[in-house]
This record gives C-alpha cells, structure tokens and sequence, in this order.
C-alpha cells in the first residue's frame, strides 16, 4: 500500500497479534484519548494533571469514593454484560439504557402496589421482574430483525427514547407520590423491596450478581452449546444456516437474554441505590455499557474491570463540578478515549514499518 | 514489446515474486502458467500499476517506465481483463465504454462511440450489440465489452486473467480465435492460466511460474503437458485415476419435479427429476449460474422447493431442513468454503465442530474429544495449519477445503454434495481432492459433484446431468460422449434436438 502522507513509512498487515500486544494497545489508547482530552482543560485555562488528580483522589483516593465507584460499576457492568451478549452475535443492541429503564419499571411496579409482600418473596419477584421487562423490550426490535431483518441498531435506540418517555409520564402522572411536594418521583419502597448493602456504604448486594453473570456468560460462551450457536451466527450467517442452526431463535433468545441482564440492572438500581422510581435513574449507563463493552473486547471479566474504571470516571466527574467544571467533561473524556481504542483497532492487524528503499 | 526485469514484490512473510524476469513481444500470446500462489496475479498487478515492486524494472518498447498509477500504466498501452468483470449492470454497452475512456468531465458523443465500437468488434470478431444493457449479455458477451473498453482505450497489451474459467467451450473457442487475429494485428496477449491444454493449444510461448520464481520460459510447440507440469509443481504428477466401475444397488436420492427459486425470487430450477445411487459420482455440468447452486442447496436442505418432491432412501424429506437432512446422512462441501462452510473468525477446533457439536447430551460441547478427533483428522488429511487455535480465515485455500472436506466425510455420510470443489485450488490439493472424492463413491457413498471443468467432470463421473437456465438439457454418460456434445448442451441445446439435427 502507498500513501503519499505516510512518507518513507508504510503499513503493513500482520497476522500475530498476541494477548500482550493488544493489551498493550488498549493502554494506551486509554492513556492517548486522557492526554487529547486533557488539550480541551488546557484550552479553558485549567491544568489537567490536577484535574485527573482530583477525579483519581474523588474515586479511588478514598474509602467513600471507593465505595462510590463501585455503586456506579454495578449497572454499567450489568449493562455491558448485556450487550456484550448481543454483540458476539453481531447484534448491534443499542438499547441497553431503554431495557434497563423498563426493567426498573417492572421491579417498581411491584415494590409499589405489592407492598405488603415478606422480602424473600418480594426481592426475586423484582429481579424477576426486572428480567422479563428488560427482556420483553429487546423483543421489539429483535423481532423484526429475526423475521425480517429490519435494521436492529436503529430501532433498538429509538426505543430508548419511549422507555424514558413512559417513565416520565408515570413519575409524573399516575406514579407520582402524592406527599412528594409535586417533585417527579414515586414514594419510597417498602424496606421489604430494598437490597441489602455492605455495611454503610451505598453499595447493594446486587455486585454478586453482576459476578455471577459474568461467570455465567463466560461459561456460556466458551463451552455451552448455545454459546457455540451465537459465536458461529457472530462470525457468518450463512455458516449458521448452514450448520441447520435456526437464525431467526437465536436473535429472539440472545436479544432477550440480553435485554434482561439489563433489566435487571434498572431493578437492582432502583431497589439497591434509589428505593423509589424518578424521572431520571440512569445518567446513560445503557450508552456507556456499549463503549465499555467494546473497549473490553466482550470478555465478561474484562467487562468488570472496564466498568470499575468507567464507574471511577463518573464519580470524578461527578466531583468536578465542585471545582468548576462542567461534569459533562465526563462525556468528552469518553468520547475521547473510545475515539482512540477505535483508532488502535488498526495496530491489531497492521503495523507500521519503515520503507525499504 | 514489454520487458520485466528481476521483478521482486514481497509482503508481510511472503517472497511473492522473486527476481522473475519475464518479456512479451509483439504479436504474441504468452500465457503464465503456474499454480495458486505461485505469483502470477503479484506479477500482473506489478505491470498494471497496481502493486509497486520492491525491486526491478519494467521497460516498454525499450524505455525504461515506472508505474504510478493503474492509469499510467494505461496510459502506456497496458490493459487488465479481470476475472470479476467491471461493468455497471444497467448501462447499455456504449455507456460503460464512455465511462472508461472519457470519464464523467467532457461531453460525449455517445453515437460516435457506438460506431467506434462496432468498428472495433468487426475487426476482430467480437460480434456486440453497444446498444444492449450490460445485465441482458451473457458473460462471454461482457466478457468481449471488457475486451472493447481495453483496445478503445488504445491497449497495445491484453492481459486476461483465466479469462475461460465462465465460458462454455464454444465461446472460449471464440475468444481464442479473436486473441488471434489481435496478435495478427500487432498486438501481445498475456494469459494468465491454469489449465495446461487450454495454454498449450493456443499460445506462442509460455512462462511457468512457482513459489514466486520463473522456472523458465519455453515455446509452446517444443513442450509438452508432462513437462509442464513438472515445471509447476516441480515433481511429477500421476495423472492417472483409477475410478472403479460402480453397481447400483439403492437409490439414496431422488428428485421428483422439483422447482426452486433464487436468491433474487425467480424460478431458478425448473422441474428437475433425478435420482442419485449409492457409489456413484453424478456429475452436473453447466456455466455458473445456471441453477446448480439452487440444487445444491435444494437436495442439502437449504432452499426451499417450490414444487415436486425430493425423498431419501425412499422417504420422503421435501419438507425437512437441514438440519434434519444432516441427520439423514447428507454432507454439504459448499462453493463458498469460507462464509457458508466454515464460520471464518473461529478457529480449526471450534469449526470442526459444526456438525457434530449438537451430539453431546446436556448443555456442553466436550472440547477435549473435538481437539483429539480435530488433531487425528487434520493429520490424516494432511492439513498443515501454523496452529489449529488460530482463526481459519488465516488459513490457505486448499487448506481451508482439506479441513472442509475432513469434518464433511468424517460425518460418515451417505451422501455427499460438493461444489466445485477443486476451484481454486492448485495442481496437488485437486488431485488430492479428486482421489478422495473417488474413494468415497468407491466406498458406497453418493457423491454429487458440480463442476464447471469438463476435464475433471468426464474424468471422474459415472453420468452427467448438463444444466442450462435451470432445466437439465439431458443426462450423457462420460465414456460415450464429447465435450462438443455437453458444450452445446451447456448452451441450451437440449439432447434430444442434438440427436435428431
């Protein structure tokens, strides 16, 4: 290949890639995307070493912070695990933030006019709940890709927008607490629909089930015959077909699953962090699940380090604004560093040599 | 006429060409013969433009040249017939020739260019309607625009990758004959080719090429097929097969009237009845397109039948899919080996499992007995993997049909389809796919083999079936007929009306 930019180097495809290097790559795109976007903090005047000090001390640096991220970790990884799911199929599911707020609906629905229900009935009836929710709404796109291969991308995000719309109209309309000073939000659950948590930290017992999952879908994938199914639909349709899988079950049973997983996660947020349904219980967890699916290259136990990370991000961000800063910097520290991860993608199976002349 | 010079093109852990030096005079066809990967298409794409050698030089009529551009190389009288045409489907003749030789900036005078086309189809033979859509002509038809475009585009050197693999032989005599007279006008003809009696009957000199070196250039009338193949393969090649005659005892398959439509929803097999033994190699003839895949995938379980009745063993299976036709013992080599018959970002393990992974009890595939059985396999079908952990995309041609061929008779089917099997692959996995196909009718087996290569098909079967537009034009019987007789077959002539002209 010659490309006249590129000067007296050129790129070539190779065919080793180890585990090593591509680790190696993700680091640093991580570090590469950190330092573009510390560039913008320079632009308004502020120094971004102590900026990414203070989101590091916000996060990490304290037991509280700890604590916090770990809060924050648990939708995103159950939410990441979701998709993730769906993506091995080659199923673009980008409506994790959609299933996650219908599967919080259906855990509150009970939480709410079930009230009187013993905790042990009541917590597996919301995660239940959660689950079937979550997954019902990813029905509705993989329903028409099954059968008619509408494209499930699109119609996956669009619904994210009347699951949050249908939210808003309950906290704001027939869910609205009635002693709530007109505030959109439901009353408190009854203590017998709350998770546990550790100690006095916000953090839920739900994070068991977040590892479960990730043991589970590894599992799946890596010896199940089903997981095998999903793999070979990920890497050819045509292959599948002809192996006598049916295509059209597979992309109802791997969107629902995955739908679920992040329904649950909308249960265990609203019963483990809230204790009640409002307008706003997801700051896009479904969005970020994506990238930090991809960034983990859909391993389930890469998921739950890249989920630590990203919830140690959020919780700095969170932070930031008390020191001036727009906590939307949150944002652009992603974009910046998913814009880097992608662009690393190339070093996997190209490397750049210089030119024999 | 063109001179290359100690060519050498190397890519990442390949020497694709190495030193080749290699010239082609005026008024001459010179093929370049060599097997898959042996540096054939590496050195054309050098001389078009294409690709920049890493070493050597390229002289046109003596002057030393350097490529910058697939279009400089044009400029220089250098013109590429490629195997996939690059033709825009609804545009008539004339318009895709304009495309070429004008581009989009100036204004055309689409009338002259359909004169100038018809003057250049008279002079050698390329008879051409510039006014008919480009998706109304057969290949060979668009076979010969591509030809046009090249010479109104001033081409002084004609370089035609296997330009014969898509024609009948009718129409590849045709083509021949043309390549003649532009020989005759002056110019040099480059064939780049496989098939030895093909490149033997109808060239000046022949170049043979292998591993990326030139092992030398001879003149056509002092060779011979044997040497040939020496040179391309660099040992001899037992040429004989030794196919045993057959005895029908069971009908395993039967086709009964059976239409099926295509990808795109036209009737693409029409009533097609054919009954399939035990032992027995049935050959299907027919140019690409014209409904074997359809029947392939109809008698695999993968398309649907639109009408008739298709039983195995005598019970009936129209219905079944292919799953279920698995079971039944029908194996599938298909012609896209690496999409449809294997899934590619999977590794040697995991597709070795794709037929037998749902024989495990429970939930679990057992992976230890998939990597022992995968490990015996790949040895006793000579698969020579770098690693089997590695993604088959990664993997060779003829390795990737080895691995195919192994998990599809390892199923101990009764019958096996194959689609052009051998496609692509060079002199020694052919004859390696050719004889393990053999063994299996040998061993009982059924064996339903769609081929375009006349050679292999008389070779190798015990009947033809020839298909034309979707319709069988009549079943021949290898030692009784002619190539002459299947290609007009292949042409849509039905067998009867040939025995009654």
């Amino acid at each position: 290949m010659k490309h006249k930019l590129l000067g007296s180097w050129e790129i070539k495809k190779t065919n080793t890639s180890s585990a090593l290097k591509k680790f190696g790559i993700s680091v640093t795109s991580i570090v590469l995307g950190l330092l573009f976007a510390g560039l913008f903090v320079l632009i308004t005047g502020k120094d971004p070493l102590q900026l990414y000090g203070e989101i590091l001390q916000s996060s990490v640096g304290s037991s509280y912070g700890f604590s916090e991220t770990l809060v924050e970790m648990i939708p995103l990884a159950f939410c990441s695990l979701g998709v993730s799911l769906a993506f091995r199929m080659q199923l673009w599911n980008i409506g994790a933030e959609g299933q996650f707020y219908i599967g919080a609906f259906g855990a509150s629905y009970f939480a709410l006019f079930f009230s009187d229900l013993p905790k042990l009935i009541m917590l597996p009836l919301m995660v239940s709940a959660g689950f079937i929710c979550g997954g019902l709404w990813a029905l509705v796109p993989a329903i028409p890709k099954a059968f008619w291969n509408v494209n499930e991308t699109i119609s996956s995000l669009l619904l994210n927008y009347v699951a949050y719309f249908w939210m808003a109209y309950l906290v704001y309309g027939p869910w609205k607490d009635p002693k709530g000073n007109n505030f959109p939000l439901t009353k408190i659950f009854p203590d017998s629909a709350t998770l546990p948590v550790f100690g006095n930290t916000r953090i839920s017992y739900a994070i068991f089930l977040v590892v479960i999952i990730a043991v589970a879908i590894f599992l799946l994938i890596k010896y199940s015959k089903w997981g095998y199914e999903i793999s070979v639909s990920g890497s050819s349709r045509k292959a599948a077909d002809y192996a006598g899988m049916s295509y059209v079950k597979n992309v109802l049973m791997v969107m629902f699953l995955s739908g679920a997983i992040s329904g649950i996660a909308g249960m265990a947020e609203v019963s483990g962090v809230l204790h009640r349904l409002q307008q706003t219980i997801s700051p896009g967890y479904g969005y970020t699940a994506i990238l930090i699916a991809l960034l983990a290259r859909l391993n389930p136990f890469s998921i739950l380090l890249v989920s630590f990370l990203m919830g140690g991000l959020l919780v700095g961000g969170f932070s930031l604004q008390t020191s001036g800063f727009p906590s939307s910097m949150v944002s652009m520290f992603q974009g910046s560093i998913l814009f880097f991860v992608l662009a690393g993608e190339v070093f996997n199976n190209y490397r750049l040599v210089r030119k024999k002349v | 006429m063109v001179e290359m010079r100690k060519i050498t093109k190397e890519f990442p852990g390949i020497l694709a060409n190495d030193q080749v030096s290699f010239n082609v005079n005026s008024g001459e066809i010179h093929a370049l013969l060599g097997e898959n990967g042996a540096g054939k298409s590496t050195l054309m794409s050098v001389l078009t433009g294409l690709y920049h050698p890493d070493g050597g030089e390229i002289y046109i009529e003596g002057e030393k040249t350097e490529f910058s551009s697939p279009k400089d190389a044009v400029n220089h009288g250098i013109g590429m017939v490629h195997q996939h045409f690059k033709l825009v489907q609804p545009f008539t003749v004339a318009e895709n020739v304009m495309l070429s030789i004008k581009g989009l900036k100036q204004i055309y005078n689409l009338k002259e260019i359909e004169q100038r086309i018809i003057r250049q189809s008279e002079a050698f033979g390329l008879s051409i309607d510039p006014k008919a859509k480009i998706w109304q002509l057969s290949v060979g038809e668009q076979q010969r625009v591509e030809i046009i475009k090249l010479l109104l585009l001033g081409a002084k050197v004609l370089i035609l990758d296997e330009p014969t693999a898509v024609l009948t032989p009718q129409e590849a005599k045709a083509l021949y004959e043309t390549l003649l007279k532009m020989i005759i006008s002056g110019k040099s003809v480059i064939l780049i080719s496989h098939k030895m009696n093909e490149v033997l009957e109808n060239t000046n000199r022949i170049t043979v090429l292998r591993d990326g070196k030139s092992i030398g250039t001879v003149y056509t009338k002092n060779t011979n097929e044997k040497e040939l193949a020496k040179m391309m393969v660099g040992r001899n090649i037992n040429d004989q097969l030794e196919k045993k005659s057959y005895r029908k005892t069971e009908k395993i398959m039967s086709l009964d009237k059976v239409s099926a439509l295509g990808d795109n929803g036209l009737l693409k097999l029409k009533n097609i009845s054919i009954d399939i033994y035990n032992g027995e190699i049935l050959g299907v003839a027919g140019v690409d397109g014209n409904g074997q895949k359809e029947l392939a995938e109809a008698v695999a379980g993968l398309r649907l039948v639109k009408t008739g009745h298709i039983s195995f063993r005598g019970k009936d299976c129209t219905k079944s899919g292919r799953k279920k036709r698995m079971n039944l013992g029908i194996s599938y080599v298909p012609e896209d080996r690496m999409t449809t018959g294997l899934a590619p970002d999977l590794n040697a393990y995991e597709n070795m499992a794709l037929n037998s992974y749902r024989q495990y009890h429970g939930a679990f595939i057992h992976w230890d007995k998939i990597r022992n059985d995968t490990d015996r396999l790949l040895l006793a079908f000579d698969v020579r993997l770098a690693s089997a952990a590695n993604p088959v995309k990664m993997m060779s041609g003829g390795n990737i049909q080895k691995l195919l061929l192994a998990r599809e008779i390892d199923s101990d089917p009764l019958l096996i389809i194959a689609v052009y099997p051998m496609r692509g692959l060079d002199i020694g996995a052919t004859d390696y796919v050719k004889r393990l196909l053999i063994e299996q009718s040998e061993k009982g087996k059924a064996v339903l083999l769609i081929s375009e290569d006349l050679e292999d098909l008389l070779s190798m079967t015990d009947r033809i079936i020839v298909m034309h537009g979707g319709e069988i034009m009549g079943v021949v019987n290898p030692s009784e007929t002619t190539r002459e007789e299947i290609g007009l077959m292949m042409a849509g002539k039905r067998k009867v009306d040939l025995h009654e002209a």
